[in-house]
């Protein structure tokens, strides 16, 4: 969603790409398209898209993804 | 209403319904196949309990090898449609509920899809209006009344509910496959792993829109990227604002009867004519916030140059107070009591639409939470400098 912007930098969403398998599963549930497939790795490529709704890490296999809002 | 092939409705003994005790109450009674006790019940009948009545969106039963399924109408009736607009308003918005459970569509058979959704009835009727002529079975997790996204954030719409649901419904035996399609939105809350270990199900993310469901299926089960995606349009903003108006209903009216108290201060300790002129001003300048944080500021959400709400909803609630100044002789009586109005007007107006902030579908809690703590107080200052001021103006 490229019209709707809130602040930068505040997401708390973290890529460990050592721990990626390489599942693309976090690419599909995103639904801001924070993540893509790059060479069998997903990489973050839209940071502050991040509204950190969690699909992503709930559904990554290999706990390669993390998101920890505070009190939200 | 539709008749089952399968299930032929049973005709029952007309004699038996009314005689009690064996006293015949009415000599026709005693007559056989007479037709006293009205037409012969349909296929619904035979599904009739004591006590319970039959929803409105259930056209009859599908007969499986673990009982009758209730078949849903893809149509809404006016009835769905007048309840949609008054939830849509906040009435009965936490009691709007269909049971959970499974459910069919159509004429599903062991190989249709099966397709997840809440049990909000909202969310419910919106999956089945976009499903005409598909046949398929729907699985409707109980996330007390409330949407698949939110409830997968609250974590009701989760694995584990899945899983039950997918066991309690036997699934396993009203369907070949072990495949269930979620609704995106529903992946905050459920794990597509841990499913397939509890259930032995695969998790199939579907689109994020029920209206791309057909498109989904009939392209293999493949989501392009616009179907992965959140929009937050001009409709689908305007649409949640009857609820932000309701929410701050309550709140309103006791602001308005401690505005109506304060503007009665003045030289002569209380005046009711104060209290009622200067009073209406207050008022004007309350509903003139509330107008422009909890609908304006939504509606034109895209369009404001700024990405903080609170300065969203404080610029538009700046121009709104400038036209309601203008428009009221009383409201600018003197420049104190304008600027103590103005600065009131933009407060409400600034903290509804930072409120609205909790229905967006794209700001992060780590966003709006450092919004608040950036804001709060700067509108906290603003109120009370506001009421300072129009005290002040009284003298």
């Amino acid at each position: 969603m490229k019209e709707f912007r809130y602040y930068d930098a505040v997401s708390t969403l973290l890529l460990d790409k050592e721990k990626c398998i390489g599942c693309s599963l976090c690419t599909e549930v995103c639904p801001h398209h924070v993540l893509e497939m790059h060479n069998t790795k997903a990489e973050i490529v839209d940071f502050n898209a991040c509204m950190e709704c969690g699909a992503c890490v709930t559904n990554c296999p290999s706990g390669a993804l993390t998101v920890n809002p505070g009190v939200g | 209403m539709k008749k089952i092939a399968d299930t032929p409705p049973e005709k029952p003994n007309p004699s038996s319904c009314l005689s009690t005790s064996g006293v015949t109450l009415m000599p026709s009674m005693d007559k056989t196949d007479s037709d006293c006790c009205g037409p012969v019940p349909n296929a619904i009948s035979v599904h009739e309990k004591p006590g319970y009545s039959l929803c409105t969106y259930v056209e009859d039963f599908i007969t499986t090898d673990q009982g009758p399924v209730p078949r849903i109408k893809t149509r809404l009736s006016l009835r769905d449609r007048v309840s949609t607009v008054l939830v849509r308003c906040g009435i009965n918005r936490y009691q709007y509920k269909v049971a959970p459970g499974l459910y069919g569509l159509g004429f599903p058979d062991k190989s249709s899809q099966v397709l997840v959704t809440a049990n909000f009835k909202l969310s419910f009727d919106h999956l089945r209006k976009e499903l005409e002529g598909l046949n398929a079975w729907i699985l409707v997790l109980d996330t007390k009344g409330i949407n698949v996204w939110c409830a997968a954030g609250k974590g009701t719409f989760s694995t584990q509910e899945l899983a039950d649901r997918i066991h309690s419904a036997n699934l396993d035996k009203i369907v070949d496959h072990r495949r269930v399609i979620v609704p995106q939105l529903g992946a905050t809350g459920v794990s597509a792993r841990n499913v397939k270990k509890q259930s032995g199900f695969r998790v199939v993310y579907g689109p994020v829109r029920a209206a791309d469901i057909p498109k989904f299926l009939e392209n293999q089960q493949k989501a392009d990227p616009a179907m992965r995606t959140v929009t937050f349009t001009f409709a689908e903003r305007i649409v949640l604002t009857p609820v932000e108006l309701q929410i701050v209903l309550k709140p309103a009216m006791i602001t308005a009867l401690v505005l109506l108290v304060i503007s009665g201060i003045g030289p002569g300790v209380f005046s009711f004519s104060d209290a009622g002129s200067r009073g209406l001003a207050a008022l004007a300048a309350l509903v003139f916030g509330i107008v422009s944080g909890a609908v304006i500021t939504p509606a034109l959400l895209p369009y404001i140059p700024v990405r903080e709400f609170a300065l969203k909803g404080g610029i538009i609630g700046s121009l709104a107070a400038f036209f309601m100044i203008g428009l009221m002789p009383s409201a600018s009586a003197s420049f104190t009591s304008a600027l103590a109005l103005y600065l009131f007007c933009v407060t409400i107006s600034s903290f509804l639409a930072m409120n609205f902030t909790g229905t967006t579908p794209f700001t992060s809690p780590s966003g709006v939470e450092k919004e608040m703590k950036r804001y709060i107080p700067a509108q906290l200052i603003s109120l009370v400098l506001s009421t300072g001021l129009w005290l002040y103006s009284a003298f």
